[in-house]
């Protein structure tokens, strides 16, 4: 993986992990990184295989994916 | 023109609502009840002679000067000390006063060296008036024994003490104590033998626990203590108000100046910021303005490796938008961006962020925000619906318990620090949560109830473990949650930290703070009155930075802390307009007034102001900016005013981004270690040489006034807009006042602000609107901006930066009191006396294990670089913590910090690295390597003789 990838990786977990105990904790996420990460971000993490994502951020990411 | 200082009342003006009628000198005026009557005869327009009496100081009544006759009463009270009452009639000016004065006088001047017309206080000497005042013409007392001749002591860089001058009227010793709160002076011996002494007889003033705030310099009657830059130039001719550009206090400060050349900056008594108080950096440590490391000239390069060529302005702005219309075309817009400066004003950061926005077409804009208070930010926005503080300054007055979390005031924010302890001596509670034993947990006449020591990265578990207790032992202001909060929400975080996995007992192992000392500081604040938190960048630089920002804010909601003078949660801001640059839009995800990008209706009254369209998807943040340029997909930034590689995290990695890029242009004072990589240098002004506005930590927008001609010629909005200009922008401001009109119009929450407002009032805390028409010194009074105040539940996640073998300690970083930031400025004045170079702090323990001693070189080594720097031995710090500054370049302190960061904003992980320290003979690889890389990335072409 790329630094960039693995930057965003782990931000993409932390960003989970701190959501975790929200109502709807994928749209949490999900509305989070639509309003704080650029389009290249956004890009390269619908790009990745989901490897290294922890489950709850895999199922923001693809959510978010999914209505892009 | 004379010099005239600011009117002194004499004492201190009364708060009382209840008006007393009283007749002086045949005049009837009406005063406050509790004015004395030296006060009530100054506001009146009589001057009442006297000398240990002045209006930032408890009257004291020592000088028998100001002495008047009161219809009624026996004897000759001193006016300092007499409260007007109703119907008093006094008499400030009789032969039997006049003959008292002049014997009190004749007295002071038979010991006083009568070199008037050499002396530095020439024309601004209080004895000097007063002799004249009461008429005095000849002394008749022998001069057998006299305290002439004394040994002046010049140690301090800024001041003179000439102890032969002194009239011991104790100002001095007065206002180091209630002031500044520090106590380092003191008046040693009785009667004749009575001096004035910095500490104990032996010390100097550079010796002694003294500070430098310059408050006894301001208190003195005399030239006993003066400025040396006043011995060195003369008596100022005119004044000119404007504000510090030091730290987010905001001080303002009248600019005393002889024509172009600025004699001496004195505090502004009616500075609602900082109460004529002032710090070291701000009183006098303005040298820098005109040091010779300034560049004057506008300079360009093909490549950081070459020398730098001086141009004329026109052919900077000409290259400089060749170069990002080059870029532009090659590797597309978003290849562009810039970051806007906490250091400049208001107006020069809307015009950067507008420039980024809407002239390279993009959001990729960030601000030094970003690696300090972006936390903040999310945090208040989140749980009350603004990004910023609740309180003004003033409100620290009536607090009764004061909570500092990850904040060493002192140091950082010293002039409200001695606000808030002067409130400390007058009984108000303190707890304080930091892992170092800063100066606040104990200083004279202060000591802290509670100082949590918990082990860095344990913020979160500390205050949710408060939380369990304020909620488990019924402590929760449950009137206030009902009315103002979302009651569901609360329930929620209730029941959370409810758990048993979170009481301070189980949370003991991983906050190392004894379970016992958590709860007893939870009920202090929920049960001792106003309640007020005040943090720092303790709190935001961690990877759950904006979670602690989240935390607090629920503590303060679920104890009713919050609407009111005394309580709320105040972020104490880093640079002097790091709140103004955030308001100014200087987020890659949001417009002015923190209103998101992605919201249409906003982005269509820029897009109408601007005549342009706006790219509806946030920007690159600077992590994001670097990580991008390594990547290779961007490719030029604008900075203005900050100095990324020695200030941001990973410098190896911010090193190998800002080489990675094709234009870099720094806009600043001086070549700084950004600018080792840069292609373009535009020199900036700095906040003497420009108009414009900064906002301070407590919403509070005051004026920057130019008070010299910038010497570059041109002030930092102008460059930004030639530059502008020469991207084909139509931008014709002609003064900064139209750039505030400017954001006025497009942002409510400065919808009434504007220059003549400012002028008129002399600042202003937005919101400033139609609701509001001057100003919101507290904020959600009657409720939250968002509503139902929100609670958020914030679990306790560890880094992912763990100690172990080979990094078995932990490193926490923070500034000193004499510098600011990366040094730039600060470095460049005499304030290097007190700190040549970054320390790191290591405890007893932790040194012996290693055979460190103080004063060894030791090697800091983390898993992202390595560094070396010199080792003090100290138990500020707990064993297993070590901590140090980030002042001076060559140091390096950020070679060691990582790319961890906050989880919301990306704000990064200062304040907790895996480190190991060892022994080390000299610098590392690194530090050899970047001194040659900047020892020839600095050298300037000469240039060519004419023929």
């Amino acid at each position: 993986m790329s630094s960039t990838l693995d930057n965003l990786v782990r931000m993409a977990n932390q960003i989970a992990t701190n959501l975790k105990h929200d109502a709807d904790p994928a749209a949490a996420m999900a509305e989070h990184i639509q309003l704080f990460w650029d389009p290249r971000m956004k890009q390269i993490i619908f790009a990745h295989d989901g490897t290294g994502l922890s489950p709850d951020a895999a199922k923001a990411i693809d959510a978010l994916k999914a209505s892009a | 023109m004379t010099y005239q200082p600011q009117t002194d009342f004499g004492t201190p003006a009364s708060r009382s609502e209840d008006q007393v009628t009283l007749t002086i000198d045949g005049r009837e005026t009406t005063v406050p009840a509790g004015t004395s009557v030296m006060r009530a005869a100054s506001e009146q327009g009589t001057a009442i002679p006297k000398l240990c009496a002045t209006d930032s100081l408890a009257s004291f009544g020592s000088c028998r000067l100001c002495l008047v006759e009161i219809e009624g009463r026996r004897g000759t009270p001193a006016s300092c000390t007499t409260p007007v009452e109703p119907g008093m009639v006094v008499h400030t000016q009789t032969p039997h006063l006049a003959k008292l004065r002049k014997g009190v006088m004749e007295l002071y001047i038979s010991d006083h060296p009568l070199d008037c017309l050499t002396c530095a206080a020439n024309g601004d000497c209080e004895l000097q008036d007063q002799a004249g005042n009461v008429g005095l013409r000849d002394v008749r007392y022998a001069a057998d024994a006299t305290h002439l001749g004394q040994t002046k002591d010049h140690s301090n860089p800024y001041f003179d003490f000439d102890p032969s001058k002194c009239i011991a009227c104790s100002r001095c010793v007065r206002a180091c104590d209630e002031v500044q709160g520090t106590l380092a002076l003191t008046v040693q011996g009785r009667g004749f033998d009575s001096k004035i002494s910095a500490g104990l007889s032996s010390d100097n003033f550079l010796g002694s626990e003294c500070v430098s705030c310059g408050a006894c310099v301001q208190a003195c009657p005399t030239a006993t203590l003066v400025e040396k830059s006043v011995v060195e130039i003369g008596t100022p001719e005119r004044a000119v108000v404007t504000t510090c550009a030091y730290c987010g206090v905001g001080c303002t400060f009248r600019a005393e100046m002889r024509g172009e050349q600025l004699v001496r900056m004195v505090p502004w008594k009616d500075g609602k910021a900082n109460r004529g108080h002032s710090c070291v950096k701000g009183r006098f440590a303005w040298g820098y303005a005109q040091h010779q490391d300034r560049i004057l000239k506008p300079m360009i390069r093909a490549a950081a490796s070459d020398p730098w060529r001086e141009v004329e302005w026109e052919e900077a702005f000409a290259y400089a938008a060749s170069e990002l219309k080059r870029i532009s075309a090659k590797y597309g817009k978003q290849a562009l961006g810039g970051i806007t400066s906490s250091r400049c004003t208001n107006e020069e950061t809307f015009l950067v962020q507008k420039l980024i926005r809407a002239g390279f077409g993009n959001n990729n804009v960030d601000t030094c925000a970003r690696v300090c208070h972006s936390p903040t930010g999310y945090g208040l926005k989140t749980t009350f619906g603004t990004s910023a503080g609740t309180q003004d300054f003033d409100s620290v007055e009536d607090s009764d318990v004061i909570l500092v979390i990850g904040a060493n005031p002192t140091d950082g924010h010293p002039v409200f620090a001695s606000r808030m302890k002067r409130r400390l001596r007058a009984g108000a509670k303190l707890i304080v949560i930091d892992p170092r034993r800063t100066d606040l947990v104990r200083s004279p006449h202060i000591e802290a109830q509670h100082h949590l020591a918990l082990r860095p990265g344990t913020n979160v578990a500390v205050l949710t473990a408060m939380a369990h207790t304020i909620v488990t032992e019924g402590l929760v202001d449950e009137a206030f949650v009902r009315e103002r909060c979302d009651w569901t929400e609360f329930k929620d975080w209730a029941d959370f930290v409810s758990l048993e996995r979170n009481s301070p007992e189980t949370l003991e192992p991983v906050t190392q703070v004894p379970a016992a000392d958590l709860r007893a500081a939870a009920r202090l604040y929920a049960t001792g009155g106003n309640g007020a938190i005040y943090y720092g960048l303790g709190v935001t630089e961690h990877s759950q930075g904006s979670s602690t920002v989240m935390a607090i804010a629920n503590l303060a909601m679920a104890t009713g802390n919050i609407g009111h003078r005394g309580v709320g949660v105040n972020p104490l801001r880093g640079q002097n307009n790091v709140q103004g640059a955030c308001d100014m839009g200087s987020f890659p995800h949001e417009l002015p007034g923190y209103r998101h990008i992605s919201d249409a209706a906003t982005r269509r009254e820029f897009e109408a102001e601007w005549g342009v369209a706006l790219d509806p998807e946030p920007g690159l943040r600077i992590p994001n900016m670097l990580d991008a340029a390594t990547d290779g997909v961007f490719k030029a930034l604008y900075v203005q005013g900050e100095d990324i590689l020695q200030s941001d995290p990973n410098t190896q990695h911010v090193a190998a981004g800002l080489a990675a890029m094709e234009c870099v242009i720094v806009h600043d004072l001086f070549l700084n270690e950004t600018a080792n990589y840069a292609h373009i240098f535009l020199p900036g002004s700095t906040f003497l040489e420009k108009n414009g506005t900064f906002t301070n930590a407590e919403r509070r927008i005051q004026m920057v006034r130019k008070v010299m001609s910038p010497l570059n010629g041109l002030e930092d909005w102008e460059v930004t807009q030639e530059l502008a200009r020469a991207l084909g922008l139509d931008w014709n401001y002609t003064h900064p006042s139209e750039i505030m009109d400017e954001v006025a119009r497009l942002t409510p929450s400065f919808s009434g602000v504007s220059f003549d407002k400012l002028d008129e009032e002399g600042s202003l805390q937005w919101p400033v609107n139609e609701a509001a028409p001057n100003g919101s010194p507290i904020m959600h009074i009657d409720g939250f901006v968002r509503g139902k105040g929100k609670f958020v539940v914030t679990d306790y996640v560890p880094t992912d930066e763990k100690t172990g073998p080979r990094f078995p300690l932990l490193l926490t970083t923070g500034r000193i009191l004499s510098h600011y930031n990366v040094g730039a400025q600060t470095r460049r004045t005499n304030n290097v006396v007190w700190h040549e170079e970054d320390l790191l702090e290591i405890h007893p323990t932790d040194a012996e294990n290693r055979g460190i001693k103080s004063g060894d070189w030791v090697k800091l080594a983390s898993r992202a670089g390595e560094t070396t720097l010199r080792a003090t031995v100290t138990e500020r710090v707990a064993p297993g913590v070590v901590y140090t500054t980030f002042h001076h370049p060559m140091t390096q302190a950020n070679v060691v910090t990582t790319d961890y960061s906050d989880w919301a904003t990306n704000c990064p992980e200062y304040k907790v690295t895996a480190v190991q320290i060892s022994s080390s003979n000299g610098p590392t690889n690194w530090q050899e390597g970047y001194d040659q890389h900047a020892r020839n990335a600095r050298r300037i072409e000469t240039a060519e003789a004419a023929e």
